[in-house]
C-alpha cells in the first residue's frame, strides 16, 4: 500500500448532505486522474443520527474500501467520538471551530484542525448546509489536490439549480481551501491530481445494473420504493421519456411484479428492482411467471433481514430464499454480480436469458455493491458486447405463416416453446396459472402434468450451458492458479476478497487465491472441479448459516475447510479478511 | 363481420346449471360481435374463481392469472400495449378481498379497461364462504353464527375513488348486460361493470327470485342524468325494494392513465423498435458518470 492510498471520511447527521457531497468529491478525484472508492454508511432516518461517507483514493485502481482513515471531516462532535480511533498516526480530524474536542479523544499522533465550517458556509455560501462543501475544500487543500476538479463537479451537479447556487458553492470550496492553508505542512498524506490521466467513470452498482438493463432493452420498470433497490427506479424515471421507457411506482411490490408480468406477456422487457422485503411480496407472482412462462427480471439488492432488519445496511442472506421462492417448481436463473462490470453485463444479459428461456431471471446484489461508488476505466462497461436476443419470439411473418392452431406450450426437446404475443389472428390462446395442456387449456390430466412439468424443467439444461459458456456469468478466479488458501465467495465480496488475496500474496506469492461465483442457479458445472483443484478452501459470505457453503455441498458433495461469516450489517473489508483467525489457522496447517 | 359463432370453443364450462356466468359469457360475445371485435382484438385478464375461467370457454386471447392480481396484470398489459383493449373478468372475492388494493389504484388511475365483476356475493370455487359483498349476518362455513362484517358497495366505492364509468348489470337481463358491456368498451377509461349474478349452489339469499321484481333500468327512468355525480351517488346507495341497473355515472372527458405516459406518445410500447443504444446515447450516458 503506497502512501498515496488515503481515506477521507466525512461524518455528521442525516440531512447534512453527506452522501451527495461525498459522491461529488469522489467524482472530483476521478476527474483529477485518481481512483476513488466511495462507501456510504447511514441510518434509516431522514434527520439526526450519525451518518458517514468514506472516500478512499489512490493513484492505483481500487476494488474495495479499506478500514484505516487518514482524514476525518467532522461536521459534528459525534463524528469525532466515533471515528477518531480509526485515524492512522499522522492523520487528522478537521472539525467545526464552534465545537469542542472532547478531551478524552485527543491523540498526540493525530492532528486536530479547527475550521469555522458553519460560519464560512453561512458567510460565503449563504447557508449552513454548505459546510460539507467547505469541508471538502479543506480536504482538497490539505491533501494537495487541485480544487479545480471539485469546482468542475460543482458546476455540473448544481447546473439545474442555476448560477447563484453554483457560485455560492464555489465560494464555499474556495473558503475551505483557504482555511486549510493554516495547517499546511501538518498533514503528510498527499494525493496530487494526475492531470494527464485518461478520462474515467465513477458509478455505483445500482447505476451499473440500470445502465446494463437499459442497454439490454428494458423498457418497463415497476416497483415500490425500498432501500437499497429503489435508486434503480429513480435512475430509469429520470431517463424514461428520453429512452421511451414506462416506469411505474406501484401500490405494492405485489402490484409491481404482476404489472411486470402483464407487460412481459405483451412482449415488453420488464423488471422489478427491489430488496428482500419487496421480493418476499413478489413470491407468489414469481410462480405465475414460472408456470405461464413469461419472461421477467427481478433485481434484489439485499439488506439484512428478516422483516425490516437493518434497512440501510448490507447482507447476503437471501440466496437460498430466492433460489427456492414460490410453491412448486420451475426453472429460474439466480445471478449475483460481484463487480460494477458484472452488474452491467448481468444487467443486459438478464433480459436475453429471461426471453430465451421464458422464465424469471433473478439478480442478487446487496447494499454494499449497489450503493458503493468506484472509479473504472472509460471502457469498463462493455456497451459493444451488448446484444438484444428475444429468443423464440415469433415474428409477425412467422405468425402469418402459422397453419395449425397455435400451441403456446408445445412440448419441445429444449423445453422452450415458440412464443407469441397477444393480438394476432393466428395466435389465439389463453395462458393460465393452472396446469395446462400444450394449447394453454386448464388440464388436470396426470400424463399431461408430467409432460408439462418435464418440459419446463428441461430448460435447465440449456440454462446450465448458458452459464457454463459465459465467464462473466459463471465463475471468476483471481490470483495464482495454485495457492495454499482459496477464498470462495459470491456476489459483492469480490472486491474486498480480491484485495485480501493481493495483500496475502505480497512478498509471499502463492499463499491465496479467489474462486468467485456469479451464477448460483444453475450452479456452474465446473464448480466441483474448480473446488477440488483449490487449496484449503474458506467460504466467505455475509450471512449466519453459510448459504453458499450449503449450496456447494448440495451441488458438489464437497465440504470446505473453513468459513468466515459476517452479519453485522457492515461490509467485509480486506483487513477483516486478512486478519481473521480462520485465515491464520489455515495457514498454520498448511 | 365477426359473428357469435366465431367465439365458439370446444371447452365446456365447469359452471353449475343456472349459474349467472353463462349469461355474462353470452353478453360478452354479443358486445364484441356487435363491435366487430374478433378473438384477437381484445385481451381478457382474469383472476381465480369459477368465473375467472371464462376466457377458456370462448375462443379468446387471455391470461388467467392469480387470485386478486387481475387488475395489476391488466394494468401492466395496458401499459405495454395500449393498442389492445383489455377486459378484466373476476369475482367479488378477487376484486374486493384479495385484490382490493389493486381495485382502488386502478380506478383512481383511470386505466383504460373494462372491469367485469361477477358479483354473486359468495365464494363459489372454495365452497360457500362469505364474500366482501355478502350481507351482514350471512351464515356460511366461515361465519357459522353470521358474518359480522358490513358489505362493500362496489358502485359507491368506485364513485368515491373518482371512477369515470360506474355501472351495474344483472345476469338475468342479457340484452341489457350486452349493451352495458358495449358502452363500457366504448368508454375511454376505467369502466366498472358490477354484475349482480345468482350463485345457484351456494347463495340462496340472492337468487333470481330476489332480483326479478327489484331490478329496474336506470336509463329508462325519466330525467336520470348519468353525468350528474350527486345523482349517481344517490343511486349507488339504492338497495332494497328497488335496485337500479345500467350506467350510474359516466364521464368520458378524463384522460386515461396510458394517455398521460410520455413514453407512450409514440405508440404502444411493444410496437416501438427495440434496438441497441446508439453511439450518441452511449456517449451521453457515459458523460453523466465521467
Amino acid at each position: 500500500m503506497s502512501t498515496h492510498d488515503v481515506t477521507v471520511r466525512i461524518g455528521g447527521e442525516a440531512g447534512m448532505g453527506l452522501e451527495s457531497s461525498g459522491a461529488g468529491f469522489a467524482k472530483a478525484l476521478t476527474r483529477g486522474g485518481l481512483y476513488a472508492f466511495g462507501l456510504p454508511d447511514y441510518y434509516s432516518r431522514i434527520r439526526g443520527g450519525h451518518n458517514f461517507f468514506s472516500i478512499r483514493v489512490s493513484q492505483e485502481p481500487l476494488v474495495s474500501h479499506a478500514e484505516p482513515v487518514h482524514l476525518v471531516l467532522a461536521l459534528d462532535v459525534e463524528t469525532m467520538r466515533r471515528h477518531t480511533d480509526d485515524v492512522v498516526a499522522g492523520g487528522a480530524v478537521v472539525y467545526d471551530e464552534a465545537d469542542d474536542v472532547p478531551e478524552e479523544l485527543r491523540r498526540s499522533d493525530v492532528g486536530f484542525f479547527p475550521v469555522p465550517l458553519t460560519k464560512l458556509a453561512e458567510e460565503k455560501g449563504g447557508r449552513a448546509i454548505m459546510r460539507n462543501t467547505v469541508a471538502f475544500g479543506v480536504a482538497a487543500g490539505l491533501m494537495g489536490f487541485d480544487p479545480t476538479y471539485l469546482e468542475s463537479v460543482i458546476r455540473d451537479n448544481f447546473a439545474p439549480k442555476g448560477e447563484k447556487v453554483i457560485d455560492a458553492n464555489l465560494r464555499a470550496v474556495e473558503a475551505g481551501v483557504e482555511a486549510s492553508r493554516a495547517y499546511q505542512g501538518d498533514f503528510s498524506f498527499q494525493v496530487a491530481a494526475v492531470p494527464d490521466a485518461p478520462p474515467r467513470m465513477i458509478l455505483n452498482g445500482n447505476e451499473a445494473f440500470a445502465l446494463g438493463a437499459l442497454a439490454g432493452g428494458c423498457r418497463f420498470v415497476a416497483t415500490y420504493p425500498m432501500t437499497p433497490g429503489s435508486p434503480v427506479l429513480h435512475w430509469f424515471a429520470a431517463r424514461a421519456d428520453e429512452y421511451g421507457a414506462v416506469i411505474k411506482h406501484t401500490e405494492s411490490e405485489i402490484g409491481a411484479i404482476n404489472m411486470a408480468i402483464g407487460a412481459g406477456y405483451q412482449g415488453a422487457r420488464a423488471m422489478c428492482p427491489t430488496s428482500g422485503g419487496g421480493f418476499s411480496l413478489m413470491v407468489e407472482a414469481l410462480g405465475l411467471a414460472g408456470i405461464t412462462e413469461v419472461p421477467v427480471v427481478v433485481y434484489n439488492a439485499q439488506r439484512p433481514g428478516p422483516a425490516t432488519g437493518l434497512p440501510t445496511r448490507t447482507e447476503q442472506a437471501d440466496l437460498l430464499f430466492v433460489m427456492h421462492a414460490s410453491q412448486g417448481e420451475f426453472p429460474r436463473f439466480v445471478l449475483a454480480p460481484g463487480t460494477l462490470e458484472q452488474s452491467f453485463h448481468v444487467g443486459w444479459q438478464a433480459f436475453n436469458l429471461a426471453d430465451r428461456y421464458q422464465t424469471p431471471t433473478l439478480v442478487l446484489s446487496d447494499h454494499y455493491l449497489a450503493a458503493s461508488y468506484r472509479t473504472v476505466e472509460a471502457d469498463a462497461l462493455d456497451f459493444d458486447a451488448v446484444e438484444i436476443d428475444r429468443g423464440a419470439l415469433l415474428t409477425e411473418e412467422e405468425l402469418d405463416a402459422l397453419k395449425e392452431p397455435y400451441k403456446r406450450y408445445q412440448v419441445t426437446e429444449s423445453g422452450v416453446s415458440p412464443r407469441a404475443t397477444p393480438g394476432h389472428p393466428n395466435a389465439v390462446w389463453v395462458s393460465t396459472a393452472n396446469e395446462h395442456d400444450e394449447f394453454g387449456a386448464v388440464s388436470e390430466d396426470a400424463e399431461n402434468r408430467t409432460a408439462q412439468a418435464d418440459k419446463r424443467m428441461r430448460k435447465m439444461k440449456g440454462m446450465s450451458e448458458e452459464v457454463d459458456g459465459s465467464p462473466e456469468l459463471s465463475m471468476t478466479r483471481y490470483g495464482p492458479a495454485d495457492a495454499d488458501v482459496t477464498f470462495v465467495s459470491w456476489g459483492s465480496t469480490y472486491g474486498p476478497l480480491r484485495e485480501a488475496v493481493e495483500r496475502l500474496n505480497e512478498g509471499s506469492a502463492g499463499r491465496a487465491n479467489l474462486l468467485h461465483f456469479t451464477a448460483l442457479h444453475p450452479f456452474p458445472t465446473d464448480a466441483k472441479a474448480a473446488l477440488e483443484r483449490a487449496g484449503r478452501t474458506i467460504v466467505v459470505e455475509g450471512n449466519v448459516t453459510g448459504q453458499l457453503e450449503t449450496l456447494i455441498r448440495a451441488r458438489t458433495g464437497l465440504s470446505v475447510d473453513g468459513s468466515i461469516r459476517k452479519y453485522d450489517g457492515r461490509a467485509f473489508s480486506p483487513e477483516y479478511v486478512v486478519g481473521h483467525p480462520v485465515v491464520g489457522d489455515l495457514f498454520e496447517e498448511v | 363481420m365477426v359473428s357469435l359463432a366465431d367465439f365458439n370453443s370446444e371447452t365446456l364450462p365447469t359452471w353449475c346449471k343456472g349459474c349467472g356466468n353463462y349469461a355474462i359469457l353470452s353478453a360478452i360475445k354479443m358486445a364484441l360481435a356487435e363491435r366487430d371485435m374478433a378473438s384477437h382484438d381484445i385481451l381478457f385478464i382474469t383472476g381465480v374463481g369459477c368465473g375467472s375461467k371464462l376466457p377458456h370457454y370462448m375462443r379468446s386471447t387471455g391470461f388467467h392469472t392469480l387470485h386478486g392480481r387481475t387488475l395489476a396484470v391488466a394494468t401492466g398489459a395496458r401499459l405495454a400495449n395500449h393498442g389492445l383493449p383489455v377486459m378484466a373478468v373476476h369475482g367479488d372475492g378477487d376484486s374486493f378481498n384479495e385484490g382490493m388494493n389493486h381495485f382502488v389504484q386502478t380506478v383512481r388511475r383511470n386505466v383504460n379497461l373494462v372491469d367485469v365483476v361477477q358479483d354473486n356475493r359468495i365464494y363459489g370455487l372454495t365452497k360457500g364462504q362469505y364474500s366482501p359483498t355478502s350481507e351482514k349476518g350471512k351464515r356460511t362455513p366461515t361465519s357459522p353464527a353470521g358474518s359480522i362484517e358490513r358489505p362493500v358497495n362496489p358502485p359507491a366505492l368506485a364513485m368515491t375513488l373518482g371512477a369515470t364509468f360506474v355501472s351495474r348489470g344483472y345476469s338475468g337481463e342479457l340484452q341489457h348486460l350486452a349493451w352495458l358491456l358495449g358502452e363500457a368498451l366504448d368508454h375511454p377509461g376505467y369502466a366498472l361493470v358490477d354484475v349482480m349474478q345468482p350463485c345457484v349452489t351456494w347463495n340462496r339469499s340472492y337468487a333470481y327470485a330476489f332480483y326479478k321484481d327489484r331490478v329496474y333500468k336506470l336509463q329508462e327512468e325519466e330525467g336520470y342524468d348519468a353525468t350528474d355525480r350527486d345523482a349517481a351517488w344517490a343511486k349507488a346507495q339504492e338497495w332494497g325494494e328497488r335496485i337500479p341497473i345500467g350506467i350510474l355515472y359516466r364521464d368520458d372527458s378524463v384522460p386515461s392513465y396510458e394517455e398521460q405516459v410520455p413514453a407512450l406518445q409514440a405508440g404502444p410500447l411493444v410496437e416501438q423498435p427495440l434496438n441497441r443504444l446508439t453511439p450518441e446515447q452511449v456517449g451521453a450516458l457515459k458523460t453523466e458518470i465521467t
